[in-house]
């Protein structure tokens, strides 16, 4: 749900990365964190299990400047992919804005990216919401790993896997070098911001509709 | 999900509530979110304390104990309340969508806390579902 405050003239949007465990979500948040200055950027939280696994979530809100005089703010979550965390997930994407599907080159990762695409529509389906209608892009993360022997999905088998119906944009990228991951945020942050305003004014059309003299 | 709009009417609405009702008896902070983990608006002494993140976690604590009522077959847990060495926190349930944070120290008896939270839940419901 996204929030506009008048007051402080403030957009604040919830945008999630939703992904297999290990595709680099976290990978991503942390390269925004660093290439961010402080300015723009708030406290990176983060709960952790041992090791790199993210247990509950991570969050990094950030400033993206000002749109007809508001100030956008948003909201970056990544949930934690591994399968059994499915209702941790689900509490994450409450009030969800707008999604990234980062998913696994990794050929051996292939299942894990259908399956977690699955995942996220049920999940959405809980809350009453669809893939489908809302904002959505893909990022085909670990391309760097095609330099280093290992065996990956081209992106024409990623897009059939995953985006073939859903026809969403999609980014290649090497999270972790940072290739793609600010032409993903630019794109999903462009269509949330969008879509919320969209349907702000949407309801306030609606609702001077139902309050008008007829 | 809807898009949650505040006008600057309404904040001072909320505020004059949260002031009137709960800084009044000596509670340090108060801050009221959203389900999605937004600050709608906080009263009080905000010094110190990073409000994004708390109501981050205030909002997936709240649906994980959601949750955990769920599994053992409870309604819902509809106030959590974690006590420290020098401040305590209360979380309550208002309406389906909100919670509203309250910070107080050990000085403000819990009891009064309660009775006042419980008495401004009405009241901010209705300031936040109606609508202009
Ligand atoms: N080679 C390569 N490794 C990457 C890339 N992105 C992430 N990694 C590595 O993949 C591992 C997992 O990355 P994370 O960002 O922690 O993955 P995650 O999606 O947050 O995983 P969960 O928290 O378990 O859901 C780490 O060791 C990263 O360094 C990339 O673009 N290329
Ligand atoms: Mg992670």
């Amino acid at each position: 749900m996204a929030l506009i405050d008048l007051n402080k003239r403030e957009i604040h949007c919830k945008i999630v990365y939703y992904g297999p465990g290990r595709c680099g979500k976290t990978t991503n948040l942390f390269y925004i964190y660093n290439a961010v200055s402080e300015k723009y950027r708030g406290k990176l939280l983060t709960i952790e299990t041992r090791g790199e696994r993210t247990l509950f979530f991570d969050l990094l809100p950030i400033n993206l400047g000002k749109i007809h005089g508001l100030d956008i703010r948003i909201q970056l979550y990544t949930v934690p992919g591994q399968s059994h965390y499915r209702a941790t997930r689900k509490l994450v994407l409450k009030g969800v804005d707008g999604i990234v599907f980062v998913a696994d080159s990794l050929r051996k990762r292939r299942e894990k990216n259908i399956e977690s695409l699955i995942d996220l529509k049920n999940n959405l389906k809980e809350y009453g919401l669809k893939l489908e209608e809302l904002p959505l892009v893909f990022q085909y993360n670990k391309r760097d790993l095609i330099n280093a022997n290992i065996p990956l999905l081209t992106i024409e088998e990623l897009e059939n896997d995953l985006n073939k119906d859903l026809k969403a944009p999609y980014f290649e990228a090497a999270a972790l070098k940072g290739i793609g991951v600010f032409e993903t945020l630019k794109e999903i942050s462009k269509r949330t911001v969008k879509y919320v305003a969209r349907k702000y004014i949407f309801n306030q059309a609606h609702k001077r509709a139902q309050g008008g003299v007829l | 999900m809807g898009t949650m709009v505040v006008t600057t009417e309404k904040v001072k609405e909320l505020q004059k509530v949260l002031n009137a009702q709960l800084l009044a008896i000596g509670v340090s902070l108060a801050i009221l979110i959203d389900e999605a983990g937004n600050v709608i608006v906080a009263a009080g002494n905000e010094n110190g304390v990073d409000t994004t993140s708390l109501a981050a976690l205030a909002a997936a604590n709240f649906g994980a104990t959601a949750q955990i009522a769920k599994l053992l077959g409870e309604e819902d847990f509809s106030i959590l309340y974690h006590k420290g060495k020098r401040d305590n926190i209360h979380f309550t349930k208002i309406g389906m969508d909100f919670i509203l944070v309250t910070i107080f120290t050990d000085e403000i008896p819990l009891g009064l806390v309660r009775l006042r939270v419980n008495q401004v839940a009405q009241e901010l419901l209705n300031l936040l579902s109606e609508n202009d």
